[in-house]
């Protein structure tokens, strides 16, 4: 067995797997509480990649930016967080809040509509030609390794802090008072709202939490591949989606589960299976259609018992 | 003998086996007034063959009047996508399936189509045969894609069916160069460039050449299809479909086979997509992974939903406007006209009572007059840019402002048109008709500066976006929809 190859394809699947587990965690959430599949979830993360890059811009470009490299990330992840966390808010309030009480379909394709309209407004707004964010430049091509394993600066960057964020994520939902807000909203809406909790809030926030790590995906994968563009969200989402429903969703941990097992499947393919870099999306909808007819309800997901 | 049975009952008491909303159906008819009103009634009561001929005999007289330019591309098209409607209408209107890969059964359709009947491989099917084996082939596949989904519940249908299109349009794309395990290396679809040189339709040996003979040939199938669903829809299943939709839960415990039914309403919108897919086939000579995009997706969801989800006669309006509207648009002069007499007929509907649109009107105009005026003075730069083609365009420049290098402030001007349309939604009373006026003003400006040279493209799909939310948020049933009655 060729242990390189093997050692390659596990960290960069390691890697997409982050960002893919980071979208499937804001699919989740607004799942867990509206029950409510936002398509347009994969168009945040685009914009975010694109908020990233403008951010990269206006700080000087990565050629000679205006400030310490590691100070420019950190001001693109928080520019981009912040901008779609906005975005988000902005179309739960106007796309989906008057929709709230209307049949399951309704809402669907009201965020099929989001979608769309999201993707080509990228389209007119900021051309179609692919933009670069030149991370070789504004980080350089060091590597670290251990043994066989190599790891690039952005990969390395992606993966922690797509863990730090989950962690963040996890101690927010456990153990703040709108993280118990949100549980109590997801478990039963009604008696939230009867209890005190302010549930538009409690939903306000998960989007804006839902569609901030969204952003921050957008920008660890554009400093990772390098290249983005207006259709980029489509794919995105849907093989967040993908690791969402994989994991269980509703669930958080999940999530991240399905994220990674989606990236590291995907990457497996390509490096292993017949024609896998050009059919690696058909190979991961193989791994979807398996794990839906042997277990529905996803690998930490919970079986729905419906009460009448 | 079967009056006596019936029971009897006195007029003023409500009918055993009607609800309210049922037994109130003539009340409410007679409140619809003026000339709208009388066509509602008319159209209520009329029987539904009067209503398939008012559809057919403006789509027969059609041909007889225009070019075969305009015939192509506002008929035959509008007819092959309300065909696609149709089919989707079963799915999502009468079962509430969202089915996201639909498009991807007509594409199944036309490669089927394609891979009998075309010189590209060189087999020559008569029609009949190899557009029953495109139906076949869309409706097996739907049952295929169908089964590991149907006992999910109707959220997981649709990324299930979503990324089944796109697994389809990666396979098409690539299918030209996989080596099969027996057979070897086989071209099967023609890889990016498409499946080429379909054969012409040959059905019972009549040659369907022209674009004249296609929408002829369209407008047969579409009627037969119509005239099918309306059956289906009256019938036992169609029933059950339409309250599986309502509640599916209750259909359970009326114990009707849910799962079943779900199945075949999948199955029944695919095969009328491969049916579609055969005909756009052989009127394109060819089938291309590029058609079978989300782009056409949606634009068969703005059908169906623009017309009214589980509505035939919606399909036709839908397909019309969402059609036709966009082909208008293609041509810059007659989009500044659809631009601004929608913009008219969306005040002059919308703004009530007269005071009121007065100053909307008013102010708009003087609003713009007044900053062109501003910026000949002082910034002349704010003017300089051309005026596009036509009369109207030349009018709309004394009134807008046409920056000479415009990039830049229209895109933020667009960004500012959709954030003052949210606030717009947010205000009531003066408030909103004051908002109003910057915001059709700063509209009009991105329109001119900005989407004006995209409308093949990106516009008309932003449109499309726009106009699923808009309509799922203020009036979910579509144009020709029943409104959903809830009892509780």
């Amino acid at each position: 067995m060729n242990w390189s190859l093997f050692w390659d394809l596990t960290v960069s699947g390691v890697t997409l797997g982050s960002v893919y587990a980071l979208v499937a965690l804001g699919y989740s959430m607004v799942y867990g509480i509206l029950k409510l599949l936002n398509f347009a979830h994969g168009d945040v993360y685009m914009i975010g990649a694109f908020m990233g890059w403008f951010a990269l811009h206006w700080l000087g470009g990565p050629v000679n930016p205006s400030a310490a490299a590691w100070l420019v990330v950190v001001l693109m992840f928080a520019f981009a967080m912040v901008a779609c966390g906005g975005l988000g808010v902005v179309i739960e309030r106007f796309a989906y809040r008057p929709l709230r009480n209307a049949p399951r379909i309704a809402p669907l394709i009201s965020a099929l509509g989001v979608s769309f309209f999201l993707q080509n407004s990228a389209l007119l707004l900021f051309g179609a030609s692919f933009r670069d964010y030149d991370t070789f430049h504004l980080i350089g091509g060091k590597t670290y390794s251990y043994k066989d394993i190599f790891l690039s600066v952005p990969q390395l960057l992606t993966i922690i802090s797509a863990v730090a964020l989950m962690i963040g994520l996890t101690l927010l939902v456990a153990r703040t008072k709108i993280g118990k807000a949100m549980r109590a909203t997801s478990f039963d809406r009604e008696a939230a709202s009867m209890m005190g909790i302010d549930v538009d809030r409690v939903i306000a926030s998960t989007f804006f939490i839902g569609s901030a790590l969204a952003g921050a995906a957008g920008v660890m994968f554009a400093l990772v591949f390098g290249q983005i563009y207006h259709f980029m969200g489509f794919l995105a989402g849907l093989k967040g989606f993908t690791a969402a429903v994989i994991g269980g969703i509703g669930s958080i941990p999940g999530a991240m589960l399905g994220g990674l097992l989606v990236g590291l499947a995907e990457s497996y393919a390509t490096g292993y299976l017949p024609q896998g870099s050009t059919f690696q999306n058909l190979y991961v909808f193989a791994l979807l259609i398996a794990i839906i007819l042997v277990r529905p309800q996803g690998l930490l997901g919970k079986a729905d018992v419906k009460k009448v | 003998m079967a009056d006596e049975l019936t029971p009897q009952v006195p007029p003023d008491q409500p009918r055993i086996g009607v609800d309210e909303w049922v037994a109130s159906v003539e009340g409410r008819r007679e409140r619809y007034r003026g000339p709208v009103g009388w066509a509602r009634r008319a159209w209520d009561t009329a029987p539904p063959a009067v209503r398939l001929l008012a559809f057919l005999v403006p789509a027969a007289i059609f041909p007889l009047v225009t070019t075969e330019g305009n015939l192509f591309r506002y008929g035959l098209i509008t007819l092959v996508y309300a065909l696609l409607g149709l089919g989707l209408n079963v799915t999502v209107g009468f079962a509430g399936l969202l089915d996201l890969g639909y498009i991807a059964f007509f594409g199944f359709g036309a490669y089927t189509y394609g891979f009998v009947a075309s010189t590209h491989t060189g087999r020559h099917w008569q029609a009949e045969f190899a557009i029953l084996l495109a139906i076949a082939v869309a409706a097996l596949v739907g049952l295929i894609v169908g089964f590991p989904s149907r006992r999910l519940v109707g959220d997981y249908l649709a990324i299930v069916t979503l990324f089944f299109g796109q697994a389809f349009v990666v396979f098409v794309n690539n299918a030209n160069r996989i080596d099969f395990p027996f057979i070897g290396h086989t071209d099967l679809t023609g890889g990016a460039n498409g499946l080429d040189n379909i054969d012409p339709l040959n059905v019972f040996g009549w040659v369907v050449n022209t674009t004249k003979e296609y929408y002829w040939f369209t407008l047969g199938a579409f009627t037969l299809v119509m005239i099918l669903l309306y059956f289906v829809s009256e019938s036992r299943t169609g029933r059950a479909w339409k309250a599986l939709r309502e509640d599916p839960l209750a259909a359970e415990v009326m114990s009707m086979p849910v799962n079943r039914l779900k199945l075949m309403a999948f199955v029944f919108g695919a095969a009328i997509a491969g049916f579609a897919g055969a005909i756009y086939g052989s009127v394109q000579t060819g089938a291309f992974p590029g058609d079978f995009d989300v782009g056409l997706l949606i634009t068969i969801y703005a059908i169906v939903i623009l017309g009214g989800a589980g509505s035939l006669a919606g399909v036709i309006v839908g397909a019309l406007i969402v059609n036709g509207v966009p082909e208008l648009l293609r041509d810059p002069n007659q989009a500044e006209w659809v631009f601004y007499t929608t913009l008219v007929l969306l005040v002059l509907v919308k703004v009530r009572p007269w005071q009121k649109l007065v100053a909307v009107v008013g102010g708009t105009l003087a609003l713009g007059f007044a900053l062109v005026a501003i910026a000949n003075a002082w910034f002349p730069r704010w003017t300089a840019g051309q005026p596009g083609e036509g009369k109207l365009a030349h009018w709309v420049s004394h009134w807008m402002l046409l920056p000479s290098h415009p990039t830049q402030i229209a895109n933020w001007a667009y960004a500012l048109t959709i954030a003052l349309i949210l606030v717009l939604t947010l205000l009531r009373g003066w408030a909103r008709t004051i908002v109003m006026i910057p915001t059709i003003y700063v509209a009009a400006f991105a329109w001119e500066n900005l989407l004006l040279e995209q409308t093949a493209g990106a516009t008309r799909f932003l449109l499309l976006g726009a106009l699923l939310v808009v309509l799922m948020n203020a009036r979910p049933q579509g144009l020709f929809g029943t409104a959903r009655v809830e009892i509780v």
